[in-house]
């Protein structure tokens, strides 16, 4: 499986004054959903279109499975990817949309037909695309991208226009590419679509990568190990907290404990009884981490009102 | 499934010529999944068997009983020509000659009105002819001082040799010559009886032992162009040419006493500059002739129209074939599916070389059905209405058919090019029809004929001359233009201007499809 990634290093791009791309490096690991987050305009749809060598990148490299995407030679069973759900001729129906792009690799019409199915398509494939909505846009551009079984998978947004079960579906549906061993990297503007499906995020903002780690990791840095206490006995908690080693806040109707583990921290209460109506780890969500963390790239971004967003 | 050790069924083994074909067949299934483009096929080969095939154009042949039926004798190389003339003849056995001096050659011109007025037409022409008996359209040789052209030898009416320039006058007499030996005939010409210069020889194969020979005189008819502002309109009417021949000499076996004149306007309703006849006088003759011993043209030089007129209607084919071959890449821009064409296939030239090919193909054996269709039956249906159709054969009939389609096809091709590079339906498909049919229906409509000509020489719309059917000839006069069916330029030559359209446009395409982020 080591041909099954996306390395991107050191990518420049400007559209004008506009500064795109600004050495975007990161890589997509094989068996894990990558999660690519930032605000509009940090320069993702970009790096995905550099990658598919649709545009040209001014300085850098973007190689899938070792390669430039544009030597591949028969480049959807390499790389499936999704960037536009609109991109459909309209009067087209959804099955002869997919049955030319099989054509393109030497696919035949039952591979089709599988690819339909896996994206729930089969009551519609034979209506017109333009008919379609967003949702089911995205429902036939996951079936393209699933068209060769790449074993990289990338999409911009694929959450877009989703009603709420298909939300549901689209996150049941990376994570089983993903068991299945693939790379896949999704892109998201919005932290929460991704909070119970990456394993991996890389957090971009101005055209380069702010942060690059697994999620527990990203959670732990957010949440500081901090345990929330609700008790009858404040001092008494206070004082067996404190002789444990740990630092205790008390605050109006709940304490707020650092330095030791909510584990521990019952155990203690409980040797001690002392009676405690909640003991909880403080968990800080996806969003809250997201936020931190694209604050800086937000902020210049508003003030400097750079247009960097293609 | 696992992702890296593929279980995808594919079609074909994958090597090969490194998946074009598989694009060329990805291209085929976008074009014939979408059915407005399809429908302007049909539409586009409907509208070609549609004008093709309507009764719009009338004549008399035919129409009027039998004795109207249009018919024109067939000369010796198969072609229709014209062979009316006034012959003054005698009988010749075997090997002989006969020579004569031309003091004067003068004619009568129609006018616009009734009358007539003093004048030769360039192509006028009288001298000696050594012919295969007197039927029409059958071989002969003959040494002739023209209205403008000098002394010309001509046989078997499509062939004609220059001899010495200048006309001819009571001072300034011209001395003709005609020899036969075998089937070989001679043409000379001098200017003072006793120096003779060999013009040309003609070999008449088959001449019987015995022709008929003489002087003859006859006059073609008349045309002036008169270019409008906006219009392109035709004088004409029927000629008349009058030679003196004195100084005849025979050689060889001459059997008859007298000389039998066959005179033109013979018919009860010949106008006065038809009428022909022949006057001996002290040595010699005077004849008077109208009519011509040449190709017959269509046109208003002659009858009748050509096989071409059944293609009127492929511009309007053209049209709908440059908006489909437009949109089958403008409409990808459009939404954006040209970035999913791109990921499929990311080497960009053959992309759009696949495309070139794909609709190039469907123009062309679309186009190959319409203009089969009307090349078969149109003239049935010019006939069926009284217009006189010009025999074709069957290699021009073909070649008409096929360059009709590749016509269609090549122009599809810079219309698809343009669409690339301009990247927007509407100003692509304006951008090609402005190029490509605009210039010919300029030249077949308003245009003054030289401007049509030129257009006709440098434009896309060049190629239409691969739908010429009937040679132009030097030795006719003719309104020799685009509207009559005449072209500029040679049929492949025309079809050359616009595959040099076309690959220029497809390169720059390539270029900047290249070089443009997507």
């Amino acid at each position: 499986m080591s041909d099954a990634t996306i390395v991107v290093d050191g990518l420049r791009k400007r559209f004008g004054a506009a500064v795109a791309l600004d050495g975007m490096s990161f890589t997509v690991r094989p068996g894990q959903v990558t999660g690519f987050v930032g605000p509009n305009g940090a320069g993702k749809s970009t790096t995905m279109r550099v990658i598919l060598g649709l545009d040209a990148a001014d300085a850098g490299s973007a190689l899938v499975g070792g390669r430039p995407y544009r030597s591949l030679r028969r480049p959807l069973s390499q790389v499936g990817s999704l960037l536009d759900a609109g991109a459909l001729q309209p009067s087209r129906t959804a099955r002869n949309h997919l049955r030319w792009l099989a054509r393109s690799q030497g696919l035949t019409d039952r591979r089709v037909d599988a690819v339909i199915e896996r994206a729930g398509l089969r009551t519609v494939a034979r209506r017109r695309a333009g008919g379609f909505s967003l949702g089911m846009r995205q429902r036939l551009g996951i079936a393209a991208a699933l068209l060769g079984d790449p074993p990289v998978l990338m999409m911009d947004e694929p959450f877009n226009g989703m009603d709420p079960e298909g939300i549901v579906w689209m996150r049941g549906l990376l994570r089983s590419l993903a068991t299945e061993g693939r790379a896949v990297l999704v892109s998201s503007h919005l932290m929460g679509e991704l909070q119970d499906t990456a394993d991996h995020l890389v957090v971009v903002g101005r055209g380069r990568v702010i942060a690059d780690a697994g999620v527990a990791e990203l959670l732990a840095t957010a949440s500081g190990d901090r345990v929330t206490l609700r008790t009858t006995a404040p001092p008494e908690a206070s004082a067996v907290l404190t002789r444990a080693g740990a630092t205790v806040a008390t605050g109006p109707g709940a304490a707020t404990i650092t330095g030791l583990a909510a584990e521990k921290v019952v155990a203690l209460l409980g040797e001690s009884r002392i009676p405690f109506s909640e003991v909880s780890a403080h968990q800080a969500t996806l969003e809250q981490a997201y936020l931190e963390l694209t604050r800086d790239a937000v902020e210049f971004h508003s003030a400097a009102g750079t247009g960097a967003s293609r | 499934m696992t992702a890296g050790t593929s279980t995808v069924e594919r079609e074909d083994t994958g090597t090969g010529r490194d998946g074009f074909a598989r694009l060329v067949r990805a291209e085929w299934t976008k074009f014939h999944t979408v059915r407005g483009w399809v429908i302007g096929m049909v539409a586009a080969a409907g509208v070609i068997m549609g004008l093709g095939l309507s009764p719009g154009r009338q004549g008399s042949c035919g129409q009027n009983g039998p004795d109207s039926v249009c018919a024109l004798p067939v000369g010796p190389g198969g072609q229709e020509v014209t062979d009316n003339f006034t012959f003054v003849r005698r009988p010749l056995a075997g090997d002989g000659g006969i020579t004569v001096r031309v003091t004067s050659l003068t004619g009568l011109l129609p006018t616009s009105g009734e009358g007539t007025r003093p004048g030769l037409v360039p192509w006028a022409k009288a001298g000696i002819i050594i012919k295969d008996g007197t039927r029409r359209g059958s071989a002969y040789a003959a040494i002739m001082v023209t209205g403008a052209h000098g002394v010309r030898m001509q046989d078997d009416y499509t062939h004609d040799t220059a001899g010495p320039p200048g006309g001819v006058s009571v001072a300034s007499p011209r001395w003709l010559r005609l020899t036969r030996s075998g089937d070989d005939v001679s043409g000379y010409a001098s200017s003072d009886g006793t120096h003779w210069a060999r013009v040309g020889t003609a070999r008449l194969a088959g001449l019987p032992a015995t022709v008929q020979a003489g002087p003859f005189a006859t006059s073609p008819q008349y045309t002036q162009v008169i270019n409008q502002p906006l219009s392109t309109g035709e004088v004409s009417g029927p000629s008349q040419a009058t030679a003196a021949l004195d100084h005849v000499t025979l050689q060889g076996a001459w059997p008859a006493a007298t000389w039998t004149g066959d005179e033109t306007g013979a018919f009860s309703n010949a106008s006065p500059l038809q009428r022909g006849g022949f006057q001996q006088t002290a040595g010699g003759f005077t004849v008077t002739g109208s009519g011509d011993i040449a190709p017959a043209v269509p046109g208003a030089a002659g009858l009748g129209t050509t096989i071409t007129q059944t293609l009127v209607g492929t511009f309007a084919g053209l049209i709908a074939m440059v908006v489909v071959a437009t949109m089958f890449i403008t409409a990808e821009y459009r939404r954006g599916l040209v970035r999913t064409t791109l990921t499929a296939s990311p080497r960009r030239g053959r992309i759009l070389a696949a495309k070139a090919v794909v609709i190039a193909a469907v123009t062309f054996v679309t186009g190959l059905a319409g203009a089969a269709v009307v090349v078969v039956f149109g003239p049935g249906v010019l006939r069926a209405n009284g217009v006189y159709v010009h025999a074709t054969t069957t290699f021009t009939e073909v070649r008409l058919v096929v360059g009709t389609a590749a016509l269609l096809a090549v122009a599809a091709v810079l219309a698809l090019a343009l669409g690339m590079v301009v990247r927007r339906g509407v100003i692509a498909v304006t951008a090609a029809v402005v190029v490509i049919v605009l210039p010919y229906l300029l030249a077949i409509t308003g245009l003054p004929t030289g401007a049509a000509r030129w257009l006709l020489r440098i434009t896309p719309a060049s190629a239409f001359a691969v739908q010429q059917s009937t040679p132009q000839y030097s030795q006719v006069d003719n309104v020799y233009t685009p509207v009559n069916g005449y072209f500029p330029l040679a049929p492949w030559a025309g079809f050359a201007v616009l595959c040099a359209w076309a690959a220029l446009a497809l390169g720059l395409a390539v270029l900047l499809f290249r070089r443009r982020d997507a």
